[in-house]
């Protein structure tokens, strides 16, 4: 039996992968005969970000079975902290693949470093406190992007939490995170192709967790923890593992996204709460638990509005009734038991879960 | 002085926030449920009253009471509709999401009818100002209004729950459902008239934060929603004196690090009193803690 389930995951897990890279030879095809409009093709790199972003929550949400309302807050924190190490040396290291190799670990790390930070008391709450204080913690990050301005001059840097001026820069110094206004000019290292090979690397690395030893222990947490810490599953330790890896590729999803932009500001759209929600909105409606089922539900969720224009204005309010309604169909005792009667009725013999 | 006139503002805010706060805390209690919606309902109450008065020109009354009567309806129907049958849902994750998703919805509901741009709301309070130290504070009509309001409300909701049947039932529920249900509460009545109070109470905090601070967004009400959750745990959920105090606190730790500190960043400051109190005391003030049996 045993022996009969490993390779279906692999090949379960291959078919993710493959989806992945089918769509990206097609877009590259697209592309090459010109069938792509200019619109298509600026939202390909956030695209990207936003998968990796859904995967990444539903290790959180799926994997671990903890509700966070904070992911834009971690991409921020992965967006801010590369932005402004491939601006610092912008003129340092020249050749981008390795400037922007190093901006991944940056954000990644910064990003993971917060995470675990954060995590360490917070994981301790439980469903809604947990929530309530990721969200907290989400704007948090966003309003001391706000206000935070560093600049720097022949003495190095300068902080300050008031304004450009009371940075002190003497002549010729340049102000680097300018408060409200982000940061200007980072070099666009990031293009579509790395975007889909740090994708691929985000599910090698997520899919991997999942069907390990680890990962087990953390899905055992979620399913019940009172009997998973009676077995001696380390229970911070592994709350903390899916909690980190999960916003260390939140930050990295940052860094993908920041070095496409021209200026990057912390604004609520962006890496507010509403960008928390909408991630949440792709795991939900691809499945919680449910790793490919995020990557698809991303890609349709952010495509079909754009592709379908006059739906624009009411985007958001399609996200909420989906959400709404998935949850109702998915979880609701009354509605399992229909969905179960229904399937009994058409004679279907398989089990609905 | 002008540390006076700080506190002052503050409890004003706060008191704002305790009313929210009670709703929350309420429906915590007894459905064991974070409410996400709580604070679009304060909206919804806003963009009413501003439509009945502004818009259709009823008297203010009228316009107040079928504010608050529109609002109860609202929180009734949400319940029954989103959360009930999410009552006994295997993962409480679900219930959770469901609220968020109400809560985007009454957003964008309103975005749609009434626009992202700023509807000036004009006060409907009609108290004369309060000078005291001849002139050197003055105190709004809106603020004496509020506190008011926040201490009739209290008192109110306090006898309710201690002295009618109702209440007593509202006790009992959150104390055990099962154990209620065997001793003839109507559980799903009770939940009802929780969610019913607490949206009428989110109908009046909105009039009074929108007198206060006169521009209406869709977003109005998330913000001051989610502060006064963070109110809530502070003071202890499920606690209606706890309420009021962490309200108050709260609304006096933000105006003054909005007046001494930064303004940009009381919000963060806010959040941060709630992370240290969960860190700290995770059952706020006046909870109660609750041993977890296997």
């Amino acid at each position: 039996m045993k022996n009969r389930n490993i390779p279906k995951k692999l090949q379960d897990n291959l078919i993710t992968i493959g989806i992945v890279v089918v769509c990206y030879i097609l877009v590259m095809i697209l592309s090459a005969t010109g069938l792509l409009s200019n619109l298509l093709q600026g939202l390909l790199v956030p695209l990207c970000a936003y998968i990796i972003l859904a995967v990444s929550l539903n290790l959180t949400v799926g994997i671990l079975g903890e509700l966070s309302l904070g992911h834009a807050g971690f991409m921020c924190v992965g967006a801010f902290t590369s932005a402004f190490f491939s601006k610092c040396m912008e003129n340092t290291i020249t050749f981008a693949p390795v400037r922007f190799f190093l901006a991944l670990l940056i954000g990644g790390l910064c990003a993971a470093l917060i995470g675990f930070l954060i995590g360490m008391p917070v994981l301790r709450l439980k469903g809604d406190y947990l929530a309530i204080v990721t969200l907290a913690f989400g704007e948090i990050i966003k309003n001391i992007m706000n206000v935070l301005f560093i600049g720097r001059d022949s003495h190095g840097f300068h902080f300050s939490m008031k304004d450009s001026l009371s940075l002190g820069l003497e002549e010729g110094g340049d102000v680097i995170i300018n408060g409200a206004q982000g940061i200007t000019g980072t070099p666009k290292d990031s293009n579509f192709t790395i975007g889909v090979i740090l994708i691929v690397l985000t599910l090698l690395i997520v899919l991997n967790l999942i069907n390990s030893r680890d990962g087990r222990a953390i899905m055992s947490i979620r399913d019940n923890l009172i009997a998973s810490e009676s077995i001696g599953i380390h229970i911070t330790k592994y709350k903390l593992m899916a909690f980190t890896i999960s916003a260390a590729l939140a930050g990295i999803a940052g860094v993908l996204y920041s070095h496409n932009l021209n200026s990057l500001m912390a604004t609520p759209k962006n890496f507010g709460y509403n960008m928390s929600i909408m991630i949440l909105v792709f795991v939900v409606l691809g499945g919680i638990g449910n790793i490919r089922g995020s990557v698809i539900a991303a890609v349709i969720l952010t495509l079909l509005p754009e592709l379908l224009r006059g739906l624009n204005d009411y985007r958001m309010l399609i996200y909420s009734i989906v959400l709404i309604v998935m949850m109702l169909y998915n979880w609701a005792p009354n509605m399992i038991a229909l969905r179960k009667k229904a399937a009994n009725r058409f004679g279907r013999k398989k089990e609905v879960a | 002085m002008s540390l006076l006139s700080y506190l002052i503002n503050g409890i004003s805010l706060g008191s704002v926030y305790a009313i929210i706060a009670l709703g929350y805390t309420m429906v915590y209690g007894i459905a064991k449920m974070l409410n996400f919606a709580h604070g679009d309902v304060i909206m919804v109450g806003g963009y009413l009253i501003f439509t009945f008065v502004s818009t259709l020109n009823l008297p203010v009354g009228l316009g107040i009471l079928l504010a608050i009567v529109l609002c109860t309806m609202l929180g009734i129907t949400i319940e029954a509709i989103a959360y009930r049958p999410l009552r006994n849902a295997a993962s409480s994750l679900a219930v959770l999401i469901t609220a968020i998703g109400v809560s985007y919805f009454l957003q964008n509901v309103a975005l749609i009818i009434f626009g992202a741009n700023t509807k000036a709301f004009t006060s409907v309070v009609s108290a004369e100002p309060l000078k005291l130290f001849d002139g050197q504070i003055t105190i709004s009509g809106e603020t004496i209004v509020t506190i008011i309001s926040c201490i009739i409300i209290m008192t109110a909701l306090t006898l309710f729950v201690n002295k009618t049947k109702a209440g007593q039932a509202m006790l009992a529920v959150s104390e055990d459902k099962g154990a209620a249900q065997l001793m003839g509460i109507n559980v799903n009545g009770t939940i009802s008239l929780t969610f019913a109070i607490g949206s009428g109470l989110a109908a009046i905090a909105g009039l009074l934060l929108c007198s206060a601070y006169p521009s209406l967004t869709p977003y109005t009400g998330s913000m001051p929603g989610i502060k006064a959750f963070v109110a809530a745990v502070f003071g202890g959920i499920g606690s209606i004196p706890g309420a009021l105090i962490g309200g108050i606190v709260l609304g006096i730790i933000e105006i003054l690090s909005k007046a001494y500190i930064s303004s940009q960043l009381a919000d963060a400051i806010v959040f941060l009193v709630l992370i240290l109190v969960l860190l700290i005391k995770p059952t706020g003030i006046l909870g109660r803690k609750i041993q977890e049996k296997v």
